[in-house]
């Protein structure tokens, strides 16, 4: 048995925040889970993965994206389970168009979607401020600082989801989700036997045609009243201290400015609001907060989500409340925070002298080479990438060639020495920009993606691609896994985690070939040059061609034969 | 209590996650309240990484001159993290180069490490340097390096630790095939601080 699945009520574990989320649902009774892997939010999936297995009365798949992943959960819940979906930010992107409407038509079992947002990019390609989406689709959200409060506001999470009838969004950063801190176990529901919903039919909830929908957003607006009292009253957002000056904080923030009001001896002397209850903003005890101060400060990372609420409050209240934070420059809009850059604003912001830490000599400190990420020695993607760069440069057009790539551990091809990235939006975009390039360019052009990518986001590309004559290469460098957010499986592949023995195998060249692609080789990129001519009469070729670059991940061929 | 913000930093690969989970779950075993912050993902491909872990404090990250205690797996990610230390940072390090690909690929160079060594010596008041990975290799294997330099942290006595609190967690959370040479690892990184 799992330790997480083990731990007893009252039991003290060593968590990191994704997996107090894990556990949080696991006492709250989740039945139905759905993800596509992505980092910060990996570790979610990867647990309720191996959990699964364990345990009868839950389910969990990886689905091929993240917008299947919500409407799997979304069903669930709409048959009375609770259910949860996890992604990455960007990975809301892609599910936002069940998002939107899924607002509209609700649920009856608690859903929970947990959004983990990367500020800073640590691993992704933007830093977007998921809290929008709250505001945008009109559900509440929730925002834990530590994983002791990701545990319970997950359980929380359910109870509001099913109080409400629409799905909770918990929205996590980098370092909640990958803090790890004591929590103490709650009690865990009941696992032994597969619960069965029912769902019940109801057009006029279910089926958002124009008339249903115009009802439905009315439904949602009440529920957003609803939700604001509740944020209101909720015990996650708790008001301490006297003062004229104001602080609101909220995620991880809170554990800054916790740390900085002891270090800067300030406790005392300033009024504090910490939010956890985020969206509805609490709109009355904002004002009941805002009444008496003169100045309020906003300590949140990313966009002035909160900052603009506490300004929209004192415009309505008639308070004139001096708002400080990102519009007037004390912190910025950009990357994450650190306890440093949070101190130093709160000294400046209270007018206060702060201890600055005495700096060390380093002048005599040598330049140092810089470490990216790099592949590993012996990945396969780094042999395909020879073996495509070899043959293009026989054929003199290597440099005229754009090479449009994809998210995954190949988009590292960007680097030196192989350098064949050149174009990069999200998951997908390897296909589409090449159709798009092929048009707009004579340039020769031969993009990059991984398999899991392929099933994610490249297929109705590809299918635009064969429909529209595009003409471009596309090199599915399948290593038979999601490598970079570990391991996950893929419909495709040969090798398995155990217990996935069973499961079918969706071919990657039938796929291609059903597609209607008529050019499609497949290669071992190890066996270099049988695969430099296997790969020649495609890229010499101008039309529309598909090489298919098979070789496992070193990484997880030796995990999975452990 | 005492309050301490002890940063980890090497490179993807050398097991810093594993030092982390040991000292970590060490910490929870003794009561003292702990928090930590882990470099997960993309990163991990060969790439910097650090832990960071704080005791006492609610922030699991530390900023510019706010470490109390820097142990380093690397030695040129030991003075690449040297910004986050004051002078009186107690700064433990592994002196064994582990040289970037990008150097093996003739783009960047290594630096000079013994005048740096030296100096680094002369800047800060405690500095405990060892050969980590070849006391790791003559305890039995060159991939224990961590558990080398969690011994030196521990040997040091910074950390209201006792040297068992730090087994008993290594022997929980290490797998039984590994355990010998990982002890082994430990004692030997121990015994290079331990007054």
């Amino acid at each position: 048995m799992h330790p997480i699945v083990e731990a007893q009520k009252g039991d003290q574990l060593l968590l990191l925040g994704n997996e107090a989320i894990v556990r949080g649902a696991l006492e709250a009774g989740l039945r139905v889970a759905a993800a596509y892997p992505g980092t910060p939010s990996s570790e979610i999936g990867n647990l309720l993965f191996q959990l699964e297995k364990e345990l009868p009365g839950l389910y969990f798949e990886f689905s091929t994206n993240e917008k299947v992943a919500m409407e799997v959960a979304a069903a669930a819940a709409a048959s009375g389970l609770r259910s949860l979906t996890c992604l990455k930010h960007v990975g809301l992107n892609v599910a936002a168009d069940a998002l939107m409407t899924l607002a509209y038509i609700g649920v009856r079992g608690g859903m929970v979607i947990v959004t983990a947002d990367d500020p800073s990019c640590h691993s992704s390609q933007n830093e977007q401020d998921n809290r929008l989406y709250a505001r945008f689709a009109g559900l509440p959200m929730l925002e834990p600082a530590s994983p002791e409060e990701a545990r319970r506001m997950t359980a929380y999470a359910f109870e509001l989801s099913e109080k409400l009838e629409v799905p909770v969004i918990l929205r996590t950063t980098t370092r909640v989700s990958h803090a790890r801190a004591v929590v103490t176990a709650g009690e865990i529901a009941d696992y032994h036997q597969r619960v069965v919903g029912r769902f019940e039919k109801d057009p006029r909830r279910w089926v958002p045609v124009p008339a249903v929908a115009r009802v439905r957003h009315q439904v949602l607006l009440e529920k957003v009243r609803e939700a604001t009292i509740l944020a209101d009253g909720s015990s996650w957002n708790r008001l301490s201290g006297e003062g004229s000056f104001g602080l609101v904080t909220s995620g991880v923030a809170v554990n800054y400015v916790l740390d900085a009001l002891e270090e800067l001896g300030l406790q005392e002397k300033i009024k504090l609001l910490i939010l956890g209850f985020t969206y509805p903003h609490p709109m009355g005890l904002l004002a009941d907060f805002l009444k008496g101060l003169e100045t309020c400060l906003v300590v949140e990372e990313l966009e002035p989500f909160l900052e603009e609420a506490v300004r929209l409050v004192a415009q309505e209240r008639g308070l004139s409340v001096n708002v400080l934070g990102k519009a007037t420059g004390h912190l910025p809009r950009l990357y994450e925070f650190t306890p440093g850059l949070v101190k130093e604003a709160m000294a400046k912001a209270l007018g206060v002298e702060r201890e600055v830490p005495q700096k060390p000599d380093l002048s005599w400190v040598p330049e140092l080479p810089p470490r990216p990420p790099t592949l590993c020695p012996g990945c396969p993607h780094r042999e395909t990438y020879l073996v495509i760069k070899e043959v293009l440069e026989e054929l003199g057009e290597a440099s005229n060639t754009i090479y449009p790539t994809d998210i995954g551990c190949y988009t590292l091809g960007l680097l030196p020495p192989i350098q064949m990235a050149d174009y990069l939006i999200c998951m997908g975009s390897s296909v589409g920009s090449s159709c798009g390039f092929s048009v707009a360019t004579d340039q020769r052009v031969v993009s990059f993606i991984g398999d899991s990518t392929f099933f994610h986001a490249g297929l109705s590309p590809l299918a635009s691609a064969v429909y529209n004559k595009h003409r471009f290469t596309l090199v599915i460098m399948d290593n038979e896994t999601t490598a970079m957010t570990g391991h996950q499986p893929v419909p495709s592949q040969e090798l398995r985690w155990p217990g996935l023995e069973d499961r079918p195998r969706i071919d990657l060249e039938a796929v291609v070939r059903a597609l209607g692609v008529t050019q499609v080789v497949t290669i071992n990129p190890y066996h270099k040059e049988e695969a430099k001519d296997l790969v020649r009469p495609v890229l010499s070729s101008r039309e529309l061609g598909v090489i298919i670059s098979k070789a496992p991940c070193i990484l997880f061929r030796k995990r999975v034969k452990k | 209590m005492t309050k301490l913000r002890i940063l980890a930093v090497g490179v993807g690969g050398q097991g810093i996650l594993l030092f982390s989970r040991v000292l970590g779950e060490a910490c929870l075993a003794a009561g003292l309240p702990v928090a930590m912050s882990e470099v997960h993902g993309m990163a991990q491909r060969g790439g910097v990484v650090e832990t960071n872990i704080v005791l006492g404090w609610k922030s699991p990250l530390i900023s510019e001159g706010e470490a109390d205690v820097l142990v380093g797996l690397e030695p040129v990610e030991t003075l690449r993290a040297l910004p986050r230390c004051r002078p009186d940072t107690v700064i433990i390090s592994n002196t064994d180069p582990l040289v970037p690909q990008i150097v093996k690929d003739g783009l960047a160079t290594y630096p000079d490490l013994e005048p740096a060594l030296a100096r680094l010596r002369e800047t800060f008041a405690q500095v405990y340097l060892f050969p980590g990975e070849r006391i790791a290799k003559d305890a039995g294997t060159s991939r224990a390096l961590n558990m080398v330099a969690l011994g030196a942290l521990a040997g040091t006595g910074f950390l209201p630790l006792s040297k068992e609190d730090f087994l008993a967690s290594l022997r929980r959370l290490v797998k039984a095939k590994y355990l010998e040479a990982n002890e082994r690892a430990f004692e030997a990184g121990f015994a290079v601080t331990a007054p």
